[in-house]
């Protein structure tokens, strides 16, 4: 199999790792061809997830921007709250095939950790997820889910304490115990085979998406948005629309407090190559190649790398990455709210501004589908912090 | 003139890992000349990454110490020059993450690590799947790739990953992350020996090394012995605990 995205991607990981990735490729690539390992997922995503998940057509919020037609795909209506399910139940199929009985994953909002202490749960196995600790504090309640499913959370106080620093807890741990552990990793990210198999896992999305688009409106839409943290909601989004050069395909960067003041979790859009976490991929980085803390207000966007797919797609002009900052994904959040009664992640925002954002500029026969990746209960107290210390509290 | 050969061939040398610029630079470049002048052949000199993902916690504090105070990589190759020019006969390995490498540009790294008298580099997070990016420039400059084999590679990978190397072969005690353990496994004399029945060069011992004995019994099946995150510990309290530290090592090891 090839391990690379033109330059991006590939398996930089010690030596101590290769043989758990080449197991996992295996593993993976014998259960591609295997009709009992997709009648199994087909059937837990039905029944334990929900799906297929709604194509909601935000009426009341389209015509108010006076624009565009906006739909939402519905993956935080998911079973946990967002698309991350999707992966992890994939991911817990293959860790129970190669006989591992205990799982371990890195998250940053939490959802990732809640998807994988979900489905642990869901086949008995023993789970820990590598939490930084800044994100512990601001994503509590996903703490206490993770704790109510039987899972451990290890709080790390590294670095930034936040999702990079997380996932190099993860990769220690993992080189320690691969013949008994399975790493789940939440991001179309990581060494190959992760950035593959995670794609494929959420590419449910946009095979959806796409069907329940020519349902509705008869057509595919002119542009699918989704939010990009390492980019696995968005991959998922876009592999519905490969071979479909009209659907421009727009990828949400978290541009922080914006990108001209540094303070971002924007790496496609102000980073450059690097290699962290086992691939070749666009960083954020000082001016000596070490990794910078990102800010984002939204702690699942808080990573400084993008999956190597996304990198090459962005060279190649084949996918369109946009920046939405802070405050316009708040007031996306609030706007989502009030005309839609819809309470959306601030992850999912990002995507949402920048919705908001292009819809007047086009007719009511344009179309964009916005990828609404999760819910923003887990958001609350997030928000509140932010309108208070921007004075934006009634 | 190749230095790590010259040396292998003297006798089983002592190497010694240091994370340039822990506890602050002129600490450490005592320390390292501390340890050279009580025996160590080989240093490894650590460059600190923000994200040391195959390090234990000794060691990426250490890192995380290191770059705040600023510590670079052109600033360790500058130490690099700065140990040669004092210890010509010493062998000098860069121990590093990929990251730091790329953003140099690796034919100007390795430009420089040559200039500087450096003899290898180590690359910690490059696989044999991603190797022959970086072996093209080094081999250009003279400078050895060093090979690594955990206890977890199999023998069919043993033969692709030696095949053709220079330098010598850094064998991984133990599966984990870098840092003391308290007893090496058993069984590392075994996966030596299946090594060694692929190459001619010599295999060095490394992780969880941190006291005589444990050296003692890494220098019984090993041809060189191996110690870092107990050195980086020394260094942090004084050069002469740099200095009792190697010669521990050393004693363990016979010397």
């Amino acid at each position: 199999m090839n391990m690379h995205y033109g330059i991006y991607g590939g398996q930089y990981v010690p030596e101590t790792l290769t043989g758990a990735l080449r197991e996992l490729e295996q593993t993976y690539l014998e259960a591609k061809d295997d009709p009992a390992f997709h009648g199994e997922l087909d059937d837990l995503l039905k029944h334990y997830v929900g799906r297929e998940s709604p194509l909601y057509y935000a009426k009341r919020l389209s015509e108010h921007l006076g624009g565009s037609r906006i739909y939402l795909k519905r993956e935080d209506l998911n079973h946990t709250g967002a698309h991350k399910v999707n992966n992890t139940l994939g991911q817990a199929l293959l860790a129970r095939r190669m006989g591992k009985k205990r799982v371990i994953a890195e998250t940053g909002a939490g959802m990732h950790g809640v998807a994988t202490a979900t489905v642990a749960a869901l086949f008995g196995m023993e789970c820990e997820v590598f939490m930084g600790a800044v994100d512990v504090a601001r994503q509590a309640p996903n703490v206490d889910r993770m704790h109510a499913l039987g899972a451990h959370v290890r709080s790390i106080t590294d670095g930034g304490a936040t999702l990079k620093d997380a996932m190099n807890a993860a990769l220690r741990e993992w080189a320690s115990c691969s013949d008994t552990t399975f790493y789940v990793i939440g991001t179309a990210a990581g060494p190959y085979p992760y950035p593959m198999l995670v794609k494929d896992f959420q590419s449910v999305i946009g095979k959806e998406t796409r069907r329940q688009c020519l349902e509705m409106c008869g057509r595919l839409p002119d542009q699918v948005v989704a939010c990009v943290g390492g980019g696995s909601n968005a991959i998922g989004m876009f592999a519905g629309f490969e071979d479909t050069p009209n659907v421009r395909r727009i990828g949400v960067e978290a541009g922080g407090m914006g990108i001209q003041t540094g303070q971002h979790a924007a790496s496609i859009n102000g980073g450059k190559v690097g290699i962290l976490h086992g691939m070749k991929a666009y960083f954020l980085q000082d001016t000596d190649g070490q990794m910078r803390d990102t800010y984002s207000v939204s702690a699942g966007l808080d990573y400084p790398g993008v999956g190597p797919e996304h990198c090459l797609l962005a060279d190649e002009g084949r996918a369109f990455y946009e920046v939405a900052n802070d405050d316009e994904a708040v007031a996306a959040f609030d706007m989502l709210c009030r005309y839609e009664g819809i309470i959306p992640a601030l992850e999912s925002s990002h995507a949402l501004a920048f919705a908001i954002r292009e819809a007047p500029r086009h007719g009511h026969d344009h179309i964009i589908v916005v990828n609404l990746s999760g819910r923003g209960d887990k958001d609350m107290e997030n928000i509140r912090q932010y309108k208070e210390k921007h004075g934006q509290n009634r | 003139m190749d230095r790590i050969a010259d040396i292998f061939a003297a006798r089983k040398p002592l190497i010694i890992f240091t994370s340039v610029g822990y506890p602050t630079e002129s600490r450490c470049e005592d320390a390292v000349c501390a340890a050279i002048e009580k025996g160590a052949d080989i240093i490894e000199l650590g460059v600190p990454f923000s994200d040391p993902m195959a390090d234990g916690p000794v060691i990426s504090a250490a890192s995380q110490t290191a770059i705040a105070a600023g510590m670079n990589v052109h600033k360790v190759i500058a130490f690099a020059a700065r140990i040669r020019s004092r210890h010509p006969k010493t062998g000098l390995v860069l121990f590093s993450y990929m990251n730091p490498l790329l953003h140099l540009g690796y034919d100007h790294t390795c430009t420089l690590l040559a200039e500087a008298g450096v003899d290898a580099i180590l690359p910690v997070d490059l696989p044999l799947e991603e190797r022959d990016e970086l072996l093209e420039p080094a081999r250009s400059h003279g400078l050895h790739i060093i090979p690594l084999v955990s206890p977890l590679t199999p023998e069919e990978r043993i033969i692709r990953i030696v095949k053709d190397m220079s330098g010598f072969v850094y064998y991984i005690n133990v599966a984990g992350v870098t840092g003391e353990r308290a007893a090496l496994p058993p069984n590392i004399g075994e996966h030596i020996a299946i090594i060694k029945r692929h190459t001619a060069l010599p295999v060095a011992a490394g992780f969880g090394i941190a006291s005589a004995e444990a050296a003692h019994a890494a220098a019984e099946v090993a041809d060189g012995v191996i110690s870092g995150s107990g050195f980086v510990k020394a260094c942090s309290q004084s050069t002469e605990s740099a200095a009792d530290f190697t010669a521990e090592l050393l004693r363990g090891m016979g010397r």
